[in-house]
């Protein structure tokens, strides 16, 4: 069997579900929440590649280097942010984030 | 096509970028002891690059980094208000900074680099561009939301913000990667060509998700009450200014330059945006005792009659828009550093309750926050009502008249709750004492009202001018 781009496409539509959803269903950890994250920008990066050598056009690829490092920016802020929390309220479960209410 | 013509041609974002990347330098290498200097140039380059986006405005359509960027008269009149009102948000925030201990030579920085990520993402002409750009404006909104480190209201506020921003960008990449892939181009010039397919519709629909998130439009507004209630003030006068200008605008301006081939399909959707947005908005802050959530609220309501103008398309409603927007960030730069000279002991305080009697304690600041109400409400003769007739007017002639009347129920609405926020600051008495404010506060509060009425009432028309020449580019 030949992959084609609709199995890339499919594959990164998968992990972008799976993504999503670890954001909404966890109710644990904000760390999973982190992971989800990166799971979502790594599945753009599948469909930006797989885009780019199907089309023939390389400015998917340079894209996809783009959102690597935007990942790697996002995924510092997010620890960073993590971290301040933990201090101040000694927890980091998803149940415990209310203190505001909307 | 060499790099001294590109930088000329994207001058104010360039300038921002030398200019805070040397100043992180300054920072690092002197450390605290700079904190008024890095404050200083911070405010400098924000106003030096309102300058040159000024001058960018006057010179129409410019290119740069092979059309990666452009520079059109519609960005140019944004960028000159997401710049100028950013300057000013850091200039008024000194005096609370200082109270709340948080004033660190990294909070100029984070908000340069937040007003060079928006002016990042209203120049872009590619969505490669456009994403860097909403990311450039986010990762530091993030990290000033958390900004009190010390103060779990703040750190919850920074870390909701986080994970639903980070949620909205992935959509709205996801939605760029599909529209890449089904184009064949992230350009916004290819993707105007191209035909609808199945694989555009979604990444459209994506990408509007993504901008309505960072616009904070309903369905998407549930971060805004929360983030505005645990950030800092300072910090909120800014989230509310400079990068809502910036987010209504690029939201336009994709919707208009890159999907405009497609405006029968994406108009309902924008439309049905804009209802919602005004009527949880209006019905949403009713309830509110926190100042705060109540704007937080009003702001939601008022993206949605920002993007009555979207939905009316480009022909009628984009001068709207920038109309609305511009009179609109105004009046809630004032709210906001009214918001900010009440204190007492040096906590900031944030129920109406506490507004009780501010017409016998600070008359100025009550007077103006009076007017400045009356502008956001859009009660004639103050310059809100211009901004919210012209965009009714578009609706009305792009044939949306239910959105329209939408838009005038929840206005009656929104009436309940600024009135009630008139009524604690001129009739009710006074329970408590407040510090004294800062006098560049004051002067801020003073100088948005008067700039909302009269200046920009009689001047209104030199305005609806500068907004119409601006989107005939």
């Amino acid at each position: 069997m030949e992959l084609t781009l609709n199995h890339y496409v499919g594959l990164s539509a998968l992990l972008f579900t799976i993504g999503v959803f670890g954001i909404f269903v966890n109710r644990k950890n904000v760390i999973v929440i982190l992971m989800a994250i990166e799971l979502i920008l790594l599945s753009v990066n599948i469909n930006l590649v797989a885009f780019s050598v199907f089309n023939g056009d390389i400015a998917g690829q340079i894209f996809a280097m783009f959102v690597l490092t935007v990942a790697a920016a996002e995924a510092a802020v997010g620890l960073a942010i993590l971290v301040v929390y933990f201090r101040t309220r000694g927890a980091i479960a998803v149940e415990d984030v209310n203190v505001l209410r909307g | 096509m060499n790099l001294i013509t590109d930088l000329q041609n994207s001058a104010p974002e360039a300038a921002l970028a030398i200019i805070g990347l040397a100043a992180v330098l300054i920072g690092a290498i002197v450390g605290e002891g700079s904190r008024l200097l890095i404050r200083t140039i911070a405010v400098a380059a924000l106003a030096g690059a309102a300058v040159l986006a000024a001058q960018q405005y006057g010179s129409g359509r410019l290119e740069a980094f092979g059309a990666l960027y452009v520079a059109t008269p519609f960005v140019a009149f944004a960028k000159i208000g997401l710049y100028a009102l950013a300057a000013i948000s850091l200039l008024v925030s000194g005096k609370s900074l200082k109270e709340a201990a948080v004033d660190r030579y990294e909070y100029p920085l984070l908000i340069l680099f937040a007003a060079l990520g928006g002016g990042v993402m209203l120049s872009a002409n590619s969505l490669m561009t456009l994403y860097l750009g909403v990311e450039t404006l986010s990762l530091p909104s993030y990290v000033l939301a958390a900004f009190r480190r010390d103060h779990v209201r703040s750190a919850e506020a920074g870390l909701k913000y986080f994970v639903l921003g980070a949620l909205a960008s992935g959509l709205l990449l996801y939605g760029c990667s599909l529209v890449y892939g089904f184009t064949g181009s992230a350009s916004y010039d290819v993707i105007a060509e191209a035909d609808l397919s199945i694989g555009l519709t979604f990444g459209m629909v994506l990408i509007i998700i993504g901008l309505a998130f960072k616009a904070s439009a309903a369905p998407l507004h549930v971060w805004t009450p929360d983030v505005y209630a645990g950030a800092p003030t300072p910090v909120v006068t800014f989230f509310a200014t400079a990068p809502k200008l910036a987010a209504v605008a690029v939201f336009a301006n994709v919707m208009f330059s890159a999907f405009n081939g497609h405006e029968t399909d994406w108009s309902p959707i924008i439309a049905i945006i804009a209802a919602l947005s005004m009527i949880i908005g209006s019905l949403g802050a009713l309830t509110q005792s926190s100042l705060k959530r109540l704007l937080a609220y009003s702001s939601i309501a008022n993206v949605g009659f920002a993007l009555i103008g979207l939905a009316a398309g480009v022909e009628v409603g984009a001068s709207a828009i920038l109309v609305y927007m511009a009179i609109y960030v105004v009046g809630t730069l004032g709210l906001f550093v009214g918001l900010l000279t009440i204190r007492k002991d040096g906590e900031p305080l944030d129920t109406i309750d506490d507004l009780n009697g501010l017409a016998k304690a600070k008359p100025l600041v009550a007077f103006g926050m009076t007017v400045l109400i009356f502008s956001v409400a859009g009660i004639p003769p103050a310059a809100g009502f211009w901004g919210k007739l012209a965009v009714f007017q578009a609706g009305l002639e792009a044939d949306l008249l239910w959105l329209v009347l939408v838009g005038v129920v929840a206005s009656v609405i929104s009436l309940g709750y600024y009135l009630r926020v008139v009524w604690a600051m001129m009739v009710k008495p006074s329970d408590s004492t407040l510090d004294r404010s800062d006098w560049v506060e004051v002067a801020a509060v003073v100088g948005a009202s008067v700039a909302v009425f009269p200046v920009l009432t009689i001047t209104i028309q030199s305005l609806l001018d500068a907004a119409a020449s601006a989107t005939l580019g």
